[in-house]
């Protein structure tokens, strides 16, 4: 009995194991062993690092990147909160369906839609522009668009969602007389969301922070397209070492870099919340 | 006695569907008040609005003498032990016990000391940085409690807080909510479905039906003296028999069942015998009750509550309590018995 249930098992492992290896393991070692390399240099060396740290454009840029990307976290929660409570908590339970469905057409239409999306809004010739000149408030037209004010907001678009499903799946198994005995025992409205909503739903705000934060640090079309010339994200700079200065290894060292920086960052959150990995994760 | 609460006319509609229909009570300050009902009956929508969390349709509550309408929940004197207990899961018994308290801003010390004797008033000393998941039942009860006197409310509210435990810490936790009551002395209003919890608990107990009260009464009373059908049914167990009329002094059932029952001033249409007041083989010397012959058809025995199902002559089956003494350890399945039931234990009502 034992040893055919560990042959099934492994039967089944096998293909997990077969694409962690192929599709992640093996690409990410030889990217880690080329940025160690130069090239036309047998040798290992630092280089690429060094660069990095002496290149004030370079770690510029991640320190934007960062903190921007925590930035748009914080505003995806300030936005997904009351949307994931009001779909939980306050509408009636059978306009959920729908209302989530609306929610995820964004996504179905895919990134580089809505971005351009954005650009027919927000454009000198766009809706909000034109709407304002018709109205007569503005002669010319306001600079919505290639900014840091229209890259947060593609940014923050493709990435809220990610933020208010694992908020509602926590809050759904909030029983809502936790709310009403917190009310009874004499907390307002904002000491119940602060004392009572949040720490309950925070496994789940930490997952979503987790994924808006990657999913924004590693974004490239929002930045690059709508961000303009001046944006800087640091996906943009590995994209210029690998495809316009063709220096893969410098490229490479970057990219070890984001998964670093990002990595620690998450572990930070998880260490300051007081959350555990496992838990956020289910 | 002081009137704490006042319930006048109390109506709550919720679109077509009437919840709470003209309810009228008032309970006496210290008072153990229970409000008994079938699931569905209002007795919950009830609660609600008494705690502030529903507004009435219709009506007027009054605390200590002053009316309630538009006073949200959280500025009510009044706390309440929801039926789930709602502790909160992200805090231990001290915070939850303190939540309260911390509202009210008061002094930190003397939140400490409250908090700290009323754990040690419901037995949780030593408990206060446990989390409340980590508690069984018996103690979450407590600290669901506890968070409620904690605030020392004019009228402690409970909705059916027992209902998730199993029975025999109901029936242990039953008595100490009692001497709790009697100790701290504040009004408690309970809701339950569960006739014993409410018959060993309380001074006065509301029956409720269909959201209108049936019968505020004593346990005892409830009990003996039934005002309607309903009640009879619902409160212990009872033999229903339809009536189809009355003849002087004679009740008839539908299946042509004769019975004496003299004293009657209308037409009833439903009678009522409970189990325990049904005579085994009664003092032949005994006045003032009917008897018949009868057949024991089973025995279903369950202890002190053992009960023989007994069929008369003309096919209609009774269940009659059997106490487990020797004076009838000799019946068995099959026997013929005389059952004897006095007058005042058929219990008529006119239904419709």
């Amino acid at each position: 009995m034992e040893t055919k249930r560990n042959r099934a098992f492994y039967f089944v492992l096998l293909p997990v194991l077969a694409w962690l290896m192929i599709l992640i393991f093996i690409p990410h070692i030889e990217l880690l062993v080329n940025s160690f390399k130069v090239d036309g240099q047998e040798s290992w060396t630092l280089e690429n690092y060094t660069d990095f740290f002496t290149n004030r454009i370079y770690w510029m840029t991640l320190v934007k990147t960062v903190s921007y990307a925590i930035g748009v976290t914080i505003l995806a929660f300030i936005v997904a909160f009351p949307v994931a409570f009001y779909l939980t908590k306050v509408v009636s339970k059978r306009y959920v369906g729908p209302l989530t469905m609306l929610l995820l057409v964004p996504l179905w239409v895919g990134e580089l839609i809505t971005i351009y999306g954005w650009m027919i809004i927000l454009g000198d010739h766009g809706i909000i522009n034109q709407f304002l000149i018709d109205l007569g408030w503005i002669e010319k037209p306001l600079p919505l668009l290639y900014n840091d004010f229209s890259m947060i907001l593609g940014l923050l678009y493709m990435s809220v969602l990610f933020m208010i499903v694992p908020i509602m799946s926590t809050l759904e198994s909030l029983d809502d007389s936790l709310i009403e005995a917190a009310s009874d025992l004499g907390a307002g409205k904002w000491t119940i969301i602060r004392r009572i909503v949040i720490p309950y739903a925070m496994p789940g705000i930490v997952s979503g922070s987790i994924i808006v934060f990657m999913l924004v640090i590693g974004d490239y079309l929002a930045p690059n397209i709508l961000g303009g010339k001046s944006s800087l994200w640091f996906t943009e700079q590995i994209y210029n070492q690998f495809l316009s200065t063709f220096n893969w290894n410098e490229g490479a060292a970057f990219g070890f870099l984001l998964l670093l920086i990002s990595s620690l960052i998450v572990w930070i959150a998880l260490k300051v919340s007081g959350q555990k990995l496992e838990r956020v994760g289910s | 006695m002081n009137k704490i609460l006042e319930v006048k006319h109390l109506t709550k509609h919720f679109k077509e569907f009437t919840a709470v229909e003209d309810v009228n009570f008032y309970v006496e300050e210290g008072g153990f008040f229970s409000i008994l009902g079938p699931s569905g009956c209002g007795k919950t929508t009830l609660l609600r609005m008494i705690s502030g969390f529903i507004e009435a349709t219709e009506g007027e509550i009054l605390i200590e003498g002053k009316p309630m309408r538009g006073i949200p929940p959280e500025e009510r004197p009044v706390n309440i032990v929801f039926q789930s207990l709602a502790l909160f899961p992200m805090m231990n018994v001290y915070e939850n016990v303190a939540f309260g308290l911390r509202r009210k801003k008061l002094d930190k010390t003397e939140i400490d000391t409250r908090v700290r004797e009323m754990l040690a008033r419901v037995g949780l000393e030593g408990f206060e940085k446990k989390k409340v998941t980590e508690l069984s039942g018996g103690q979450r009860q407590r600290v669901a409690i506890a968070r409620s006197l904690v605030m020392k409310p004019s009228i402690l509210l409970l909705d059916e807080p027992l209902g998730a435990l199993d029975r025999k810490l109901r029936e242990h936790m039953k008595v100490e909510l009692k001497l709790l009551q009697k100790e701290i002395g504040t009004t408690f209003i309970y809701i339950t479905h569960d006739q014993s919890e409410a018959l060993v608990m309380s001074d006065r107990v509301a029956v409720m039906n269909k959201g209108r009260f049936e019968q505020i009464d004593t346990p005892k009373n409830l009990y003996k003296n039934p005002k309607t059908a309903f009640v009879a049914g619902f409160v212990g167990e009872s033999n229903r028999f339809e009536l189809s009329g009355r003849q002087g002094d004679t009740i008839r059932t539908t299946s042509g069942w004769e019975l004496e029952r003299p004293g009657l001033d209308f037409d009833p249409d439903v009678l009522f015998i409970r189990p325990e007041a049904i005579l085994i083989n009664p003092d032949p010397q005994m006045e003032a009750i009917d008897r018949f012959d009868a057949t024991i058809k089973t025995i279903l025995f369950d202890g002190a509550n053992t009960k023989l199902s007994a069929v008369l002559g003309g096919g209609e089956e009774l269940l009659v309590s059997l106490p487990q003494n020797a004076r009838y350890d000799s019946l068995s399945e099959g026997d013929a018995v005389t059952i004897g039931i006095h007058y005042d234990d058929l219990k008529c009502y006119r239904e419709v």
